[in-house]
């Protein structure tokens, strides 16, 4: 008998089918793992399950009765409860004020001890020492996850969604956490649980549902699975996508980091990059890598360790410098860190090199906007009512190609590129690829960060895997598959 | 939508000749020489401090200290001018003021890292105090005659727009405008994309502040003498002005012709009111109803674009 029972879900957002006919299904007393790549669909379907999304086709049923889907609210009064790997707290209030949010006791008067002493019960239910009275933001990152459960239990609970909830946690935290799932589990609940590092599924998971490229792949108790299987699951489609074919001819180091550190985002981070070479960053999730490519271009505070830049020391204390040493970066988070929607397409092309547009300090539109043209046409970045058009109002794959222009007209020694195809149509990723090759050909290193293994081992000359803050190995073009470098990325060295 | 969008991004110059032309048709004194150049000779220096505030809320913030500073500056350029500094010795000196406290607003803001609203909040305060405490809270009279020259009709008219055609070369044809607007617009992306964001928010308060200064000397020289208390309020009106004018509080985006047409907007309601005999109190209330059907006009086109 089911507790929780999908099926037939489909979603797709613009230019994507996140998820393709998944059937899912949860037992009452089950800690059911939901595992995949980024991508892979798990956070659409839970979002769905949460009443968050609403689906383009299927539904779900909660102990046989039809969910409202898209009305969050009713979802989780009908006992389903998510909590998500940013957590929801309100920071200056207790963690009695944010378990009763929402649902405060007493009227007109809130009846603060009694709420109290309900909170502190349900906390050391879940076996948590955790302080009621204190503004939760000085708690740890666990408490306030246990803060979040307990929110959780404080309404009827019958299905409680994680997501990622390890990511942030140490060794004995994540422990904790499983003993208190283990009670959940106990009292009959039912327990999705999603994370990336397998050896969690085996300790904590009695079934896991493996997704990929937003299709249901496999459903199995954990008991009858291996490592190497939920592996193959994961990742085993054809690499189908056409990357153009690459001659590397490396050169000198152009890059050499060594024992880069920024705690506590990552600790030990060791690699090279020649020039003509494009190296592969590859990882999970929250394994650092961001944080690297922040750090090498100097937007950390914090960065300890040697970099060097064609034999340089180049730990820059601003993007400025490294831009003006070189360097390029191009974000993944392109609406905070990257495009400015207000300035014009064209804007957006220039602003990193202005200075050597204007003649006497002073800008004009005869000679800018040629130069911006040129950057949209090698790009072929369409935007329908020209350059002058909002940037913000350009489709998503427009937008990342005018960031890509960006670096263009300027030449440089280094490029990093965070997921530089995320979000964008299969013409336009080889496009990208073909510059990448065009790129390198030039001399110039490429450092790629990537969370779609296709890419990475379709266009890096080496990989570098990190694990957890660390740079967990490196493998040749020849050494790197999908199983190797999942396995890095999962297991560490 | 286009189409409400341009009416949007448009709204204060046809609100503005719509204004004009009731007012002409209206009464008989609006559209004369005398009216218009008097129109003009009020509100220009409202329209210099908007120039600066338009530089500084389109880098996302805002600066409150502007209306003191034209108090401090025009009652420090009276002094040295009593004192017989000569007439250029004079307005540097309220220039410098402004400068200064513009770049001490812009100090604040970037390493100090507090907000830009308590900062400049605070400065009004501190700098309104300086202003009392140097003159004992007393007129600083007895200046040249030459000094009244500068705020006449025709030269306050000429430094106005001179003001406003530099802002507009700034904003629109050089490098650090458009840091400007990018600052405003999206901080995080104009830094990662190796702007120089202190630098441009140092910049920007320093000529806000500047702006501010030279607004002093000519109120100074409008009153001919040195009133601590010149400018009270002023910082609303600049504001007033800017986001009739169309620009974003939440900055990054807006035009300085916009702020042009938004303080005479505002300056020419005030004169039809009083031609229309209408009382203070009442056109108090006109002008706050205005500001807020501006700035939901902008949460609107916001919401459009």
């Amino acid at each position: 008998m089911s507790l929780l029972c999908a099926a037939g879900l489909s979603k797709s957002f613009p230019g994507v089918r996140a998820l393709e006919g998944v059937d899912f299904d949860l037992r009452p007393g089950e800690v059911h793992a939901l595992l995949g790549e980024n991508g892979a669909g798990k956070s659409t379907l839970i979002k769905i399950l949460g009443g968050a999304l609403v689906p383009d086709a299927g539904e779900a049923r909660l102990e046989g009765e039809p969910l409202p889907l898209g009305d969050p609210l009713a979802v989780r009064r009908r006992g389903i409860n998510i909590v998500y790997q940013e957590l929801t707290l309100v920071g200056e209030l207790t963690a009695a004020e944010n378990i009763f949010l929402g649902r405060e006791q007493g009227r007109p008067l809130l009846r603060r001890r009694e709420m109290a002493r309900s909170a502190q019960e349900l906390l050391d239910g879940l076996g948590a020492r955790v302080a009621t009275d204190a503004p939760v933001r000085t708690l740890s990152v666990a408490q306030q996850q246990l803060v979040e459960i307990a929110r959780a239990l404080a309404s009827e609970l019958k299905v409680l969604i994680l997501d990622e909830p390890s990511a942030t946690l140490s060794g004995p935290e994540v422990e904790r956490l499983f003993a208190v799932l283990r009670g959940l589990r106990e009292r009959g609940l039912g327990v999705v649980y999603i994370s990336h590092r397998l050896e969690e599924i085996f300790a904590i998971a009695d079934r896991v549902t493996v997704l990929r490229d937003g299709r249901h792949v496999a459903s199995a108790p954990v008991a009858g699975v291996d490592r190497a299987q939920l592996i193959r699951w994961m990742v085993g489609r054809d690499l189908t996508e056409e990357f153009p074919p690459r001659a590397p001819t490396p050169g000198g180091v152009v890059l050499d980091v060594r024992g880069l550190a920024c705690p506590p985002r990552f600790t030990d981070v060791s690699l090279t990059v020649r020039r003509g070479e494009i190296v592969g960053l590859a990882g999970l999730v929250g394994a650092g890598r961001t944080s690297v490519a922040l750090a090498l271009f100097g937007a950390l505070a914090g960065v300890r360790g040697e970099v060097r830049l064609e034999g340089r020391p180049a730990r820059f204390g601003s993007p400025a410098d490294a831009i003006r040493a070189g360097m390029g970066y191009v974000t993944e988070d392109r609406r905070r860190r990257g495009l400015f929607r207000l300035l014009s397409a064209g804007a957006n092309v220039t602003i990193c090199y202005l200075r050597s547009l204007a003649r006497l300090g002073m800008l004009s539109p005869g000679r800018e906007r040629p130069a911006a043209a040129a950057a949209a046409r090698e790009f072929d970045v369409r935007a329908p009512a020209g350059l002058a058009q909002p940037a913000g109002t350009l489709s998503g794959g427009n937008q990342q190609k005018l960031l890509l222009a960006r670096l263009l007209l300027r030449p440089r020694r280094l490029l990093i590129l965070d997921e530089p195809t995320r979000g964008i149509d299969v013409g336009a990723k080889s496009e990208i690829y073909a510059l990448m090759n065009r790129l390198t050909a030039q001399g110039l290193g490429i450092l790629m960060i990537s969370s779609e293994l296709p890419e990475v081992l379709g266009m890096s000359d080496r990989v570098v895997v990190m694990h957890e803050g660390r740079t967990a190995g490196e493998l040749s073009r020849a050494q790197a598959t999908p199983d190797s470098v999942m396995e890095m990325a999962t297991a560490g060295p | 939508m286009k189409a409400t969008r341009w009416l949007a991004s448009y709204a204060i110059f046809a609100a503005l000749v719509a204004e004009c032309l009731v007012l002409a048709f209206a009464t008989d004194a609006f559209f004369t020489e005398s009216n218009l150049a008097n129109v003009v000779r009020q509100n220009a220096f409202t329209a210099i401090l908007a120039a600066g505030m338009s530089l500084v809320i389109l880098s996302g913030g805002i600066d409150l200290s502007v209306g003191s500073v034209v108090g401090l500056s025009g009652v420090l350029c009276a002094d040295a001018l009593v004192r017989g500094a000569p007439l250029p010795a004079g307005v540097a000196v309220g220039l410098l003021v402004g400068l200064a406290v513009g770049a001490i607003n812009g100090l604040a803001v970037t390493k100090l890292r507090v907000p830009p609203f308590i900062v400049s909040l605070a400065m009004m305060l501190l700098v309104r105090g300086a202003a009392y405490k140097y003159t004992n809270a007393r007129t600083v009279s007895g200046l040249p005659s030459s000094f009244a020259a500068l705020s006449q009709g025709a030269l306050a008219a000429a430094t106005m727009a001179a003001v406003f055609a530099l802002a507009w070369v700034l904003l629109m044809r050089t490098p650090f405008g458009r840091h400007v607007y990018a600052t405003g617009g999206n901080p995080e992306a104009a830094w990662l994309a190796g702007i120089r964001v202190h630098r441009v928010l140092l910049a920007v308060y320093a000529l806000c502040g500047l702006c501010a200064g030279l607004a002093g000397v000519l109120v100074a020289s409008r009153l001919n003498a040195g009133y601590p208390k010149a400018g009270e309020f002023y910082e609303l009106d600049a504001v007033t002005a800017v986001v009739v004018g169309g620009t974003s509080l939440f900055g990054g985006r807006g035009s300085i012709w916009g702020t042009l047409a938004g303080a005479f907007f505002i300056g020419i309601l005030n004169n039809g009111l009083n031609l229309f005999h209408v009382e203070t109190y009442d056109q108090l209330m006109v002008k706050g109803v205005v500001l807020l059907a501006a700035a939901s006009l902008d949460r609107w086109r916001t919401k459009a674009a």
